[in-house]
């Protein structure tokens, strides 16, 4: 059963947001912590009530970069403007209408839930008379009010990821930043975070999310794609699938033949990638329609039949891996700071 | 096999690298594994998905041999998890959710303590060290410091520490957390070459995606096992089928579908919503008739194979939808 | 949001940040035997312990008199309750021994003609050897013995017509402690010193505990300003620490029969203040270690060292090399000990005292600064 729809409560919905407006401005932002650059010249700007994503692997940098947006990390170098603040020279300025979820939690594990709740409610001056509402929506969203006087430290991963979220939510932020608020959370609850996601930005909500989940990437209106510090490539998921170079096409082979199967595949004109999903492949090659027939041709006559063969929609894990640019194989420099 | 779980009793005994029986563990009153069965084959890629809590870890470590379990019978490599730990520890290969290797050792001293570890005869030492240091693509890096290499390099060589004995069993835990999609493609590469030489991988991960790389796959959801099979009869053994509904109207379409019958689950995903719905046709109908009572905008309403994420919900539901804790 | 709200606390944000410490607080067992059970137990330990007087002291004699008089002398010290007559010795070459092993520490030679020297109104000699390695004690039985000779002396003073009056002899009382008890010159002393040590280590986990655990970069992130982190974590623990102080002089008056003749307002003013700054160092030490390992380490050589050695506590400062000296005016037990030991033994006000209260107060606002400084919203 998914939470209840937020909006049938009869909250008040924000005036459509001005999209030509930036909510986050990001120029040339560099941080470097000794020797590791964690952000590299990283330049991008976010829309007034656009859902963003910064999807990347671990040591991206996405979290150096989301710290730096709510003010707790100076950058190094560039500027980093946020609700028209910038946010080196003023960090405090942007607080109050911002709210940053960090990957940590920022829960007090021996605090109940509602001392969780009220505690933020206070450091954030929500009027007292206002917190019932807030409360009882939040509480419908998140489905934790016959928890609220559990103790947060006793709740499970994706309660407790709620719970965060509700804590970020209840002085009603405009902007909202969370750092991979669904690592490691069951499907369900990631499915009722993204709700809710998805409604404080159907409220007018700026919400930037990092990831390193490739499929979440789907969801964003647009998203960074983001490797060792540096920006791969920015645009709507659509677009940044249309940019692949060439397209994918899925094989079935008989089982157990992979591998021997994607060997041969190299060697066949045309194709540019292969990779494995446990008996199919999925290769990358320039057109479906103009080359496949003679792609799978080449591998039946190398000794691989193919039980099926269709084009795929790219994944954005395929995007990613071409934007990476480097051959299949290779994962880039060998040390953390790219020696 | 009735029901997820159990044991194919067609298989060969000493093909069977792993077996668990009404495997449980308990810490205090929390039932971190509960009445878990399954087997995995020789050679197999055998995958453990579920979410963090869900109990994979405490699994793997049973099988380890690091812990012992409440109640429940099981072998790995033909020990006994609760008589053999020692004998288990000598036979299979482990690598752990945080890591084993030393940051302030070089590469080539790493590899020497654990080839001392695992007891890896004298004379074969110098060949699995450059076996090692060939699949981990670390060459011409052997006095590198550990700790300077990036994620995807240390997890090769992790890896290559954990198998230098050449165990018939490794056990990854978690082995592709945060790691770029390439290095993780060459990762499981690797897997694959060692799965090809006999080796039995048992994977867990909580990475859908990755999922899709194993043989057979067990999802857990806290401590149960939920289903158990290939990627492909897992999501074609998904009963309802589900529909994708491309539109800008994301909000108002899952706002009508909640309320419409025939769907079971809604889900947004950007520009298009995902429904579960019971029977394909009829399912398709309320869905339009829902979104056209309405004058909701569309561009198209197709059905969609399931992904894992979609078949885990939905075996959760079944069991009866375990209420969130 | 004007430049003066955000110098000035916000008291919802205070409030909130006090509450959650108390909850918190009350709720990690640890935190709480530290806080209340852990300043009694020292006290009564150390109170216990602690004695710098000397009793039963063991000793020897050769008593070559062998009279009544010389067995009366003999007496003399073993009622006394300060010594203890341990053995007879019969020559001087077993002296030596006995004193290497420490069967006596004070061995007494009674001369052949001891008694006869008195009644015949001439000066009588005995000799005492003491055992010299710990020189404090043997000091210490020096002076008892003496008193001894004193007290013998005057019980068995002949009058004699070639003297007129009673030889001089030095009349001493003493003042303030006058069973010159140790311990009540300790458990004032030791009052000061657990506050110090309690009150640095109690705040130096709070902030480095919430960097460790994530929640501190959490609220980094919102609007709450530094001295509403300081304020709100410090209150709850002033307000711990002031009942300390009351409990540890509670337990002082009424276990240990320490007089208390001041004013206990007084001591509550002064413990205020040196709490705060005490509080406030801590916090310091927790917000610049970052960790909670680093905040105990450096709060133990911080505050426990220096309140122990160099407040006064153990060792007078007046008998401590110039650079020692100099040392403890920036130590704030030592001017809290002061206080203490003056309220509870000499009753004294703040008249006497507001040199004391001067120091302390600088000592406080210098606390909370450095506390509010040393706190950084940020990371790395």
């Amino acid at each position: 059963m998914s939470p209840e729809s937020p909006r049938s409560d009869g909250a008040a919905v924000k005036a459509p947001a001005d999209r030509d407006v930036d909510a986050i401005r990001v120029e040339q932002l560099t941080r470097r912590f000794g020797d590791l650059v964690a952000v590299d010249s990283l330049s991008l700007s976010v829309r007034r009530g656009e859902l963003f994503g910064l999807v990347g692997p671990d040591g991206a940098g996405k979290t150096t970069t989301l710290r730096v947006l709510a003010g707790v990390l100076r950058p190094s170098a560039g500027v980093a403007i946020v609700g028209g603040i910038d946010v080196a020279r003023d960090p405090e300025g942007v607080k109050g209408q911002l709210a940053y979820m960090s990957q940590r939690f920022g829960l007090y594990a021996d605090l109940t839930v509602i001392e969780n709740l009220e505690f933020y409610a206070d450091l954030y001056r929500v009027p007292r008379g206002e917190r019932a509402a807030r409360l009882a929506r939040l509480f419908r969203f998140s489905g934790l009010e016959p928890f609220r006087d559990r103790l947060a430290g006793k709740l499970s991963g994706g309660m407790k990821q709620k719970l965060g979220l509700s804590c970020a939510l209840i002085h009603e932020p405009e902007i909202l930043l969370l750092d991979e608020p669904t690592f490691g959370v069951d499907p369900i609850s990631r499915r009722d975070l993204w709700l809710i996601v998805h409604e404080m930005v159907a409220r007018g909500v700026t919400v930037v999310v990092s990831t390193a989940y490739m499929d979440e990437a789907e969801r964003f209106d647009r998203l960074a794609m983001i490797h060792r510090g540096r920006l791969l490539a920015l645009d709507t998921p659509d677009a940044l699938r249309r940019g692949l170079a060439g397209e994918i096409l899925a094989v079935r082979v008989a089982a157990g033949r992979a591998r021997a199967a994607r060997d041969a595949a190299r060697a066949i004109p045309h194709v540019r990638r292969v990779a494995i999903f446990g008996d199919r492949l999925h290769l990358t090659i320039g057109s479906a329609a103009a080359e496949g027939p003679a792609v799978v041709a080449a591998l039946r006559g190398a000794g691989f039949p193919a039980a099926e063969s269709e084009p795929i929609e790219p994944s954005m894990e395929d995007v990613f891996i071409d934007k990476i640019g480097a051959d299949a194989e290779t994962t880039g420099g060998i040390t953390r700071s790219g020696a | 096999m009735s029901g997820p779980g159990g044991i194919d009793p067609t298989a060969e005994v000493n093909d069977r690298a792993v077996v668990v029986e009404d495997l449980t563990r308990r810490f205090g009153s929390f039932v971190a594994v509960d009445h878990v069965t399954f087997d995995v084959r020789r050679g197999e890629v055998f995958g453990f998905l579920g979410p963090n809590g869900a109990g994979k870890t405490t699994t793997i470590r049973i099988l380890a041999g690091l812990l012992v379990p409440t109640s429940g019978r099981g072998t790995v490599a033909g020990f006994d998890i609760t008589r053999d730990t020692e004998a288990i520890k000598r036979n299979i290969g482990y690598m752990s959710q945080l890591f084993s290797l030393y940051n302030d050792l070089t590469v080539e001293e790493n590899i020497r303590f654990f080839s001392g570890l695992y007891g890896v005869p004298r004379e074969r030492r110098e060949a699995r060290r450059d076996w090692v240091l060939e699949i981990a693509r670390l060459e011409g890096e052997r006095r590198r410091v550990t700790g300077e290499l990036s994620l995807g390099y240390k997890q090769r060589l992790a890896l290559g520490c954990a198998v230098l004995h050449e165990p018939p069993v490794l056990f990854l835990d978690e082995p592709t957390s945060g790691v770029d999609p390439i290095s993780r493609r060459s990762f499981w590469d690797l897997i694959y070459h060692l799965a090809g030489e006999g080796t039995t991988v048992f994977v867990t991960t909580h990475y859908m995606e990755e999922a899709e790389y194993c043989n057979r796959l067990a999802l857990m959801n806290r401590g149960r096992l939920i289903a158990l099979d290939a990627p492909e009869r897992l999501r074609a053994g998904m009963r309802e089928p589900l529909l994708q509904i491309r539109t800008n109207a994301s909000a108002r379409v899952v706002e009508a579908l909640e309320k419409t019958p025939e769907v079971i689950e809604v889900g947004m995903f950007g520009r298009a919503v995902h429904a579960t719905v019971r029977d394909l046709s009829r399912g398709r109908d309320a869905v339009h008739a829902a979104l056209d009572s309405r004058a909701i905008p569309y561009e198209s309403i197709e059905e969609i194979p399931p992904s894992l994420e979609d078949v885990f919900i939905s075996r959760v539901h079944e069991e009866g939808g375990a209420p969130d804790e | 949001m004007s430049k003066a709200r955000r110098i000035l606390p916000d008291p919802m944000r205070l409030r909130a940040v006090a509450r959650k410490e108390i909850l918190q607080l009350r709720r990690d067992a640890r935190s709480m035997l530290l806080a209340f059970a852990m300043p009694l137990l020292l006290l009564v330990i150390f109170g216990y312990a602690i004695t710098w007087d000397v009793r039963n002291i063991p000793f020897g004699v050769i008593d070559r008199d062998q009279t009544r008089r010389s067995r009366d002398l003999i007496t003399t010290f073993q009622s006394s309750g300060y010594f203890t007559l341990r053995e007879y010795l019969d020559r001087p070459s077993e002296i030596a021994e006995n004193l290497y092993k420490r069967r006596e520490m004070i061995v007494f030679v009674i001369p052949p003609d001891f008694s006869r020297d008195i009644d015949a109104g001439r000066q009588a000699q005995i000799q005492a050897i003491v055992d010299g390695t710990d020189a404090n004690t043997a000091t210490i039985a020096i002076s008892y013995t003496r008193a001894m000779i004193q007290t013998f002396a005057l019980g068995n003073i002949r009058v004699s017509p070639t003297r007129s009056g009673l030889p001089i002899r030095a009349q001493s009382r003493v003042w303030f402690n006058e069973e010159l008890k140790s311990r009540n010159m300790i458990v004032p002393g030791l009052v000061a010193v657990i506050m110090m040590i309690i009150a640095a280590i109690l705040t130096s986990l709070t902030i480095a505990r919430e960097w460790e655990r994530g929640t501190m970069e959490q609220l980094a992130a919102t609007p709450v300003t530094r001295l509403e982190v300081v304020l709100g974590k410090l209150l709850p623990y002033l307000a711990i620490g002031l009942i300390d102080v009351i409990l540890s002089s509670l337990l002082g008056v009424l276990l240990f029969g320490v007089p208390f003749r001041g004013n206990p307002a007084l001591l509550m003013l002064m413990s205020f203040l040196f709490l705060v700054g005490a509080l406030g160092l801590g916090i310091f030490i927790s917000a610049f270690a970052r960790t909670q390992l680093v905040a105990t380490q450096v709060a133990m050589m911080a505050t426990y060292l220096p309140a122990y050695l160099l407040s006064g506590f153990m060792f007078p400062i007046s008998v401590m090399p110039g650079v020692l000296r100099v040392l403890t005016y920036v130590v704030p037990a030592r001017y809290f000990l002061v206080v203490t030991r003056g309220i509870f033994l000499k009753g004294v006000g703040l008249h006497v005292l507001y040199v004391q209260g001067i120091f302390m107060l600088i000592f406080s606002v210098i606390g909370l600064t450095l506390a509010v400084r040393g706190f950084r919203k940020e990371l790395g």
